[in-house]
């Protein structure tokens, strides 16, 4: 029993992370119709910049907001730089241009900083609160969860409560029509990838310090678990994103406790398998989503 | 009919060229023969009917664990012709059974869902060669073929290998060029161009693109059996992610839709990381470490995308071009999905 809910609690947290990635995923595929195999490497570019940042100030959180501008900056970057001059009308060039993307900011990484793992310090303790004598959840995995649900609630608000939310939205669903109400489409994509990017950092900085370390690879595994979980939400779906991330970790997470670490991926794929079988547009997918 | 008499004299020239190579060349065109096997039926999957297979190293690992169990059961009992062609009726039935699978669930998925659970199925392949009886890491072995005794005194094994890799892979691609070149080839690009149309013409697309997979990953599960009976052995850890990766590079370079670019596609996949790393250790150790393996794959992300970016036809494309053959437009943009002529050369044309 006390094994189960200390899976859960990890499970949970480790879900918060998935469902926030899976929700960048979700953002840029929006925004512009794009499923970003580079999601994870831009990530860890992003946290190579929040770990100099780190090592030089001795400050987390200067590291961690160094690295949030970081991500947007390089979703940015790579939007203007590459995305926008690909053909559009097909998913296929923008898959491929995303999996050359990723050979050069890993191997770029790897030649720059060496193939080693860097530890990262959480900013707060990893050992567990004990309630009632159970281990529950650690400070740092409350910091994780507390961190995910405020992103997720700030774009909950930001898409719906605000004017620049509802211009996203717009240029996303209806890209001519809002060109012709004033919407300027192409800065929305790039304000799309900008969100996108900085979100996945902000989530492979939430995880990093639980793994091994600091490596071009560290996000790797978290980018397949969170596609599988933006692609069993619906990718249009953030409320997928959300209620699917935290479903998989719990799987993942109980899987690994009672079975053994290397049948979670196994898991993963049969739940996606599964799930795509059943509904080939994921669990949330809105009836009229507009076709790719 | 010319199709296959240009079959047959590409094979004879390669079996020629390798009088030409030493052992471990010998070795390499075996690797590239099986990488190219795969890479064709990639590129016809990618280029014909735009499903874009992350999971074909999976395909190959199924049809190399295919031939490993066949082969391995007659191996005491038959001779050595019959091992290898029971182990490649196991490598085509294994890969073939997978590939349905897929295909089944490809017909129903568009593009970046397949990618997803093709993505989802390399990362498991080690966990599944833990659980399923299929030898854990250390994989499984393959029975080494012999040089038989008419050739023992004139080629080494190696070259040996290298003629069955080259035999092997031009009866695992002829057949995929015939189908390209012909009506199922045809019904793939009307089911990319649009698949209602397409349907009222009487292709179902369903059954097109599960077609399309199985004849995808029958190639890619011989060229799997072609790297076990290079290297006598199948292990989970030869078909990871990084593999899966190239043989998409391999298509894209190449051309795709193009099996003469997947032929440069696959030769540059296999011998440029080996002509990058022996360069590389030319520079100091400490910088050459961090070169090592990452350089080439660097190269081979820059050439990416700048051929999705400038020429998304390839190089297949971009020869075509230099000869003059075929007049494409000077900054071919991505073509309509009716159009698609334009990025994928017409069989005439094919090298």
């Amino acid at each position: 029993m006390d094994r189960l809910v200390f899976l859960l609690a990890t499970g949970l947290a480790r879900g918060a992370v998935l469902a926030l990635f899976a929700l960048s995923l979700v953002i840029v595929w929006r925004a512009a119709r794009v499923v970003n195999f580079a999601q994870a490497a831009m990530a860890v570019c992003a946290v190579y910049t929040a770990f100099a940042l780190t090592a030089a100030s001795g400050s987390y959180w200067l590291g961690l907001a160094g690295g949030l501008a970081a991500g947007a900056l390089l979703g940015a970057a790579v939007e203007r730089g590459l995305m926008r001059r690909l053909p559009h009308l097909t998913p296929l060039p923008g898959m491929i241009c995303a999996i050359g993307l990723v050979m050069v900011l890993q191997s770029g990484l790897a030649i720059a900083f060496g193939p080693e793992h860097r530890p990262m310090r959480p900013p707060f303790s990893q050992s567990p609160f004990m309630i009632g004598g159970t281990p529950v959840l650690s400070p740092y995995d409350l910091f994780v969860l507390v961190t995910a649900a405020a992103a997720m609630g700030a774009f909950a608000l930001l898409f719906t409560g605000t004017s620049l939310g509802l211009r996203l939205r717009a240029a996303a669903f209806a890209p001519e029509t809002s060109r012709l109400l004033g919407v300027r489409v192409p800065r929305m994509v790039t304000i799309g990838w900008t969100l996108s990017v900085a979100t996945a950092a902000l989530a492979a900085l939430l995880l990093v310090p639980t793994e091994l370390g600091l490596n071009p690879h560290a996000a790797d595994l978290l980018f397949v678990n969170a596609f599988a979980v933006a692609v069993i939400g619906g990718l249009d779906s953030p409320t997928g994103a959300l209620l699917a991330g935290l479903g998989v970790g719990v799987l993942v997470s109980l899987t690994t406790g009672y079975v053994s670490a290397s049948a979670a991926p196994l898991a993963v794929l049969a739940l996606l398998t599964v799930v795509l079988l059943l509904r080939p547009g994921g669990l949330f997918a809105a009836r009229e989503a507009r076709r790719a | 009919m010319s199709t296959l008499l240009r079959a047959a004299l590409i094979t004879l020239a390669a079996i020629a060229a390798t009088f030409g190579l030493d052992p471990f060349r010998n070795y390499q065109l075996a690797t590239a023969a099986g990488v190219f096997a795969a890479v064709a039926g990639l590129t016809v999957l990618i280029g014909l009917t735009g499903q874009l297979s992350l999971g074909h190293a999976v395909l190959m690992a199924a049809g190399g664990y295919g031939y490993a169990a066949a082969a391995t059961a007659v191996e005491d009992t038959a001779p050595d012709a019959a091992v290898l062609l029971t182990g490649l009726a196991g490598a085509a039935a294994a890969s073939a059974a997978l590939g349905l699978l897929l295909g089944l669930a490809a017909a129903r998925l568009r593009g970046p869902y397949l990618a997803g659970l093709t993505l989802a199925l390399v990362i498991a392949l080690p966990s599944a060669a833990n659980v399923l009886p299929l030898g854990g890491e250390q994989g499984r072995s393959a029975p080494f073929l012999p040089v038989p005794e008419a050739l023992a005194a004139l080629i080494a094994v190696e070259q040996w290998h290298a003629w069955l890799a080259i035999l092997i892979s031009a009866a695992a691609v002829t057949p995929l060029v015939l189908l390209r070149a012909g009506r199922p080839g045809l019904r793939m690009r009307a089911v990319l161009g649009d698949e209602t149309a397409a349907a009222l013409c009487g292709a179902h697309p369903g059954r097109v693109k599960t077609g399309a997979f199985v004849a995808s990953a029958v190639p890619a599960g011989l060229g799997g059996a072609i790297l076990a009976v290079a290297t006598q052995q199948v292990a989970p850890g030869g078909y990871g992610l990084a593999f899966s990766l190239m043989l998409v590079v391999a298509a894209v370079i190449g051309g795709l839709g193009s099996i003469g670019g997947a032929a440069i596609g696959s030769l540059l996949v296999v011998t440029l990381p080996w002509l990058v790393d022996t360069a590389v250790e030319a520079v100091p150790a400490d910088l050459g470490q961090r070169l090592n393996g990452n350089l080439a794959v660097l190269l081979f992300g820059t050439v990416v995308i700048a051929t999705t970016l400038a020429r998304p036809d390839g190089l297949a494309g971009l020869l075509t071009r230099l000869r003059g053959a075929r007049p494409a437009p000077p900054d071919a943009p991505e073509p309509r999905p009716t159009a698609s002529p334009t990025a994928m050369p017409s069989t005439n044309t094919e090298r």
